[in-house]
């Protein structure tokens, strides 16, 4: 009889994880720990003042957005630093540091806050700040010298003018770019962290990758070309992009067939911009225009209730 | 503030702040969104609006029992493309330049929703007088918005006012508020103050720890009728 003290009657889910919101978000932290820690030792001290601003505003925004609509003060789920760190390592190393506290703060208080906060976010909020920041300062933003270590385009440029270009640099990441974008190898060992732990699966990330190498193949005008393709694989902020921004668990489609969609609507993009656009790089917007298409992608990709769609339905 | 109906001081009141055509009844978006890059844009846009307005008004509370109602809105559409192509020419021969810098957003005076509403809702019904000063009212009411709304704007988006420098050499402008998604973000912000004050100000008119939140419609039983705002309760007082 005393077995019965164990049921609590109440609604659906009755199956819980232990894992928290700040459990994910730690460890998305911590996978990112190698990427960060390389571009502060690629780019020097601006870069990690940059990191750490950033960080810093956008757990003050939140903080402050919390308190100012009267609510629950969210900021020990972590998201908000996850959102900063995500940023930081979207700026160009030789950016002023109020470039982060701007940037954080339309982050957080746009896009996500005044939305609803964690879970009601239209967009990316990382990248939401990043493209505010890229349409306000294009200077400030498109600048990726950096004074005694790199001069000149980034490599990414350097594929889509037809320069010249080294992709074992580009892997490893001694290139120049944004912080935490160069090096490829960091950013997947940081990937392989999260989906040995569950935090995400390959889906979008496969699809959105696999996508980009078709359409470049194709439209690139390099055809089958290795040393072309590994430098639009490892280039740019795609694998930043793929693994971590496409993957937002809020502004991406919760159903499988639907992921597949979004990775493919993603890679599409990404190429249309990289291949036919004036900028070398497309990653961030193909990320949040396709976070719009998030709504439209789920609904038509929703499956069928249990005993729907029969004859007598 | 209590004021007498119609009357020109209550209709300049209505237009300017409590019907503000584009905070409160959030008409007129695509000129308010489109041409306020500058305080000096956005002036010239309310100010050509304003006249148009005025006049339009006028015309229409003058016509309003000779026009036939099934005819209505083409009529009323006649005697405001007229005025806007006074407005027009005018502008062209004598402001070139704030005629070069709104561009195709003068002849689409014509169908700003501002302009067919007052007409539609207010001239069509009322004397000469309080159409006038309604037309003048709604018309200063989109001029400030847009004045402030440009101003801002160019503050922050270009560092001038009224093509004048002002900030300190080291601000950088963020140029996204020059820019369309910034005419959304500053109106947005613009109205949400607006109605912070409004609410703020509806409290303190209020003793609001005697409203319930839920009104049962029987305002004989109900003990904060005396302070309810529902029209039913002078009846019930009476």
């Amino acid at each position: 009889m005393n077995d019965q003290m164990n049921y609590q009657v109440s609604s659906n889910p009755h199956i819980r994880d232990k894992i928290t919101t700040q459990g994910i978000m730690l460890l998305v932290i911590i996978s990112l720990i190698p990427a960060t820690v390389f571009g502060i030792f690629n780019f020097g001290l601006n870069a990690a003042i940059l990191v750490i601003v950033t960080v810093a505003s956008a757990v003050l925004a939140e903080y402050i957005m919390c308190k100012v609509l009267k609510k629950d003060v969210t900021i020990g789920d972590c998201s908000a630093a996850l959102t900063g760190l995500l940023l930081a390592l979207n700026l160009p190393p030789a950016a002023p540091w109020w470039i982060g506290v701007l940037g954080a703060f339309f982050a957080i208080v746009v896009v996500k806050m005044l939305f609803g906060g964690l879970g009601q976010n239209f967009m990316n909020p990382a990248l939401g700040g990043r493209c505010f920041l890229i349409l306000s300062f294009t200077t400030i933003m498109t600048n990726f010298a950096v004074p005694d270590v790199y001069t000149g385009a980034t490599p990414l440029a350097a594929v889509k003018a037809n320069g010249a270009y080294n992709v074992l640099d580009m892997v490893i990441g001694r290139t120049s770019g944004t912080i935490g974008e160069t090096s490829m190898i960091a950013i997947v060992i940081g990937a392989c962290f999260l989906i040995l732990f569950d935090v995400i699966t390959i889906r979008i990330p496969a699809t959105y990758i696999i996508t980009l190498v078709i359409f470049v193949t194709i439209f690139g005008g390099h055809g089958f070309d290795p040393t072309y393709i590994s430098g639009h694989l490892a280039g740019g902020g795609l694998m930043l992009g793929a693994f971590y921004m496409a993957t937002d668990y809020v502004t991406s489609p919760i159903t499988r067939k639907g992921q597949y969609v979004y990775g493919v609507v993603l890679g599409l993009l990404t190429g249309i911009f990289r291949v036919f656009g004036p900028s070398a790089e497309g990653v961030s917007y193909a990320i949040i225009i396709s976070n719009l298409l998030v709504p439209l992608i789920e609904n038509m990709t929703l499956p069928k209730a249990f005993g729907k769609g029969g004859e007598n339905a | 503030m209590e004021l007498k109906e119609n009357t020109p001081i209550e209709r300049l009141y209505n237009g300017i702040l409590k019907e503000n055509p584009t905070f409160v009844i959030v008409l007129g978006m695509c000129p308010t969104l489109a041409v306020t890059t500058s305080a000096t844009n956005g002036l010239g846009m309310g100010l050509s609006t304003t006249v148009v307005l005025a006049l339009s008004n006028l015309f229409i509370s003058a016509l309003r029992k000779i026009i036939p109602d099934k005819v209505r809105i083409p009529a009323f559409i006649v005697v405001i493309a007229s005025f806007v192509t006074m407005t027009e020419l005018l502008l062209k021969a004598f402001i070139p330049a704030l005629y070069a810098a709104l561009g195709l957003y003068i002849p689409l005076i014509v169908v700003n929703c501002i302009i067919l509403g007052r007409a539609e809702a207010y001239a069509s019904k009322f004397g000469l007088i309080p159409s006038l000063f309604d037309g003048i009212g709604m018309g200063l009411g989109f001029t400030m918005a847009l004045t402030i709304l440009g101003a801002i704007r160019e503050i922050f988006g270009a560092g001038s006012i009224f093509g004048v420098h002002i900030m300190p050499a080291a601000y950088t402008p963020i140029g996204i508020l020059i820019m369309p998604p910034g005419a959304f973000l500053v109106l947005a912000c613009l109205t949400a103050i607006q109605n912070k004050i409004k609410i703020e100000g509806e409290k303190r008119g209020k003793d609001m720890s005697k409203i319930q939140s839920g009104c049962s419609s029987d305002c004989a039983s109900c003990g904060t009728a005396a302070s309810c705002a529902r029209p039913e309760k002078e009846g019930v007082s009476a």
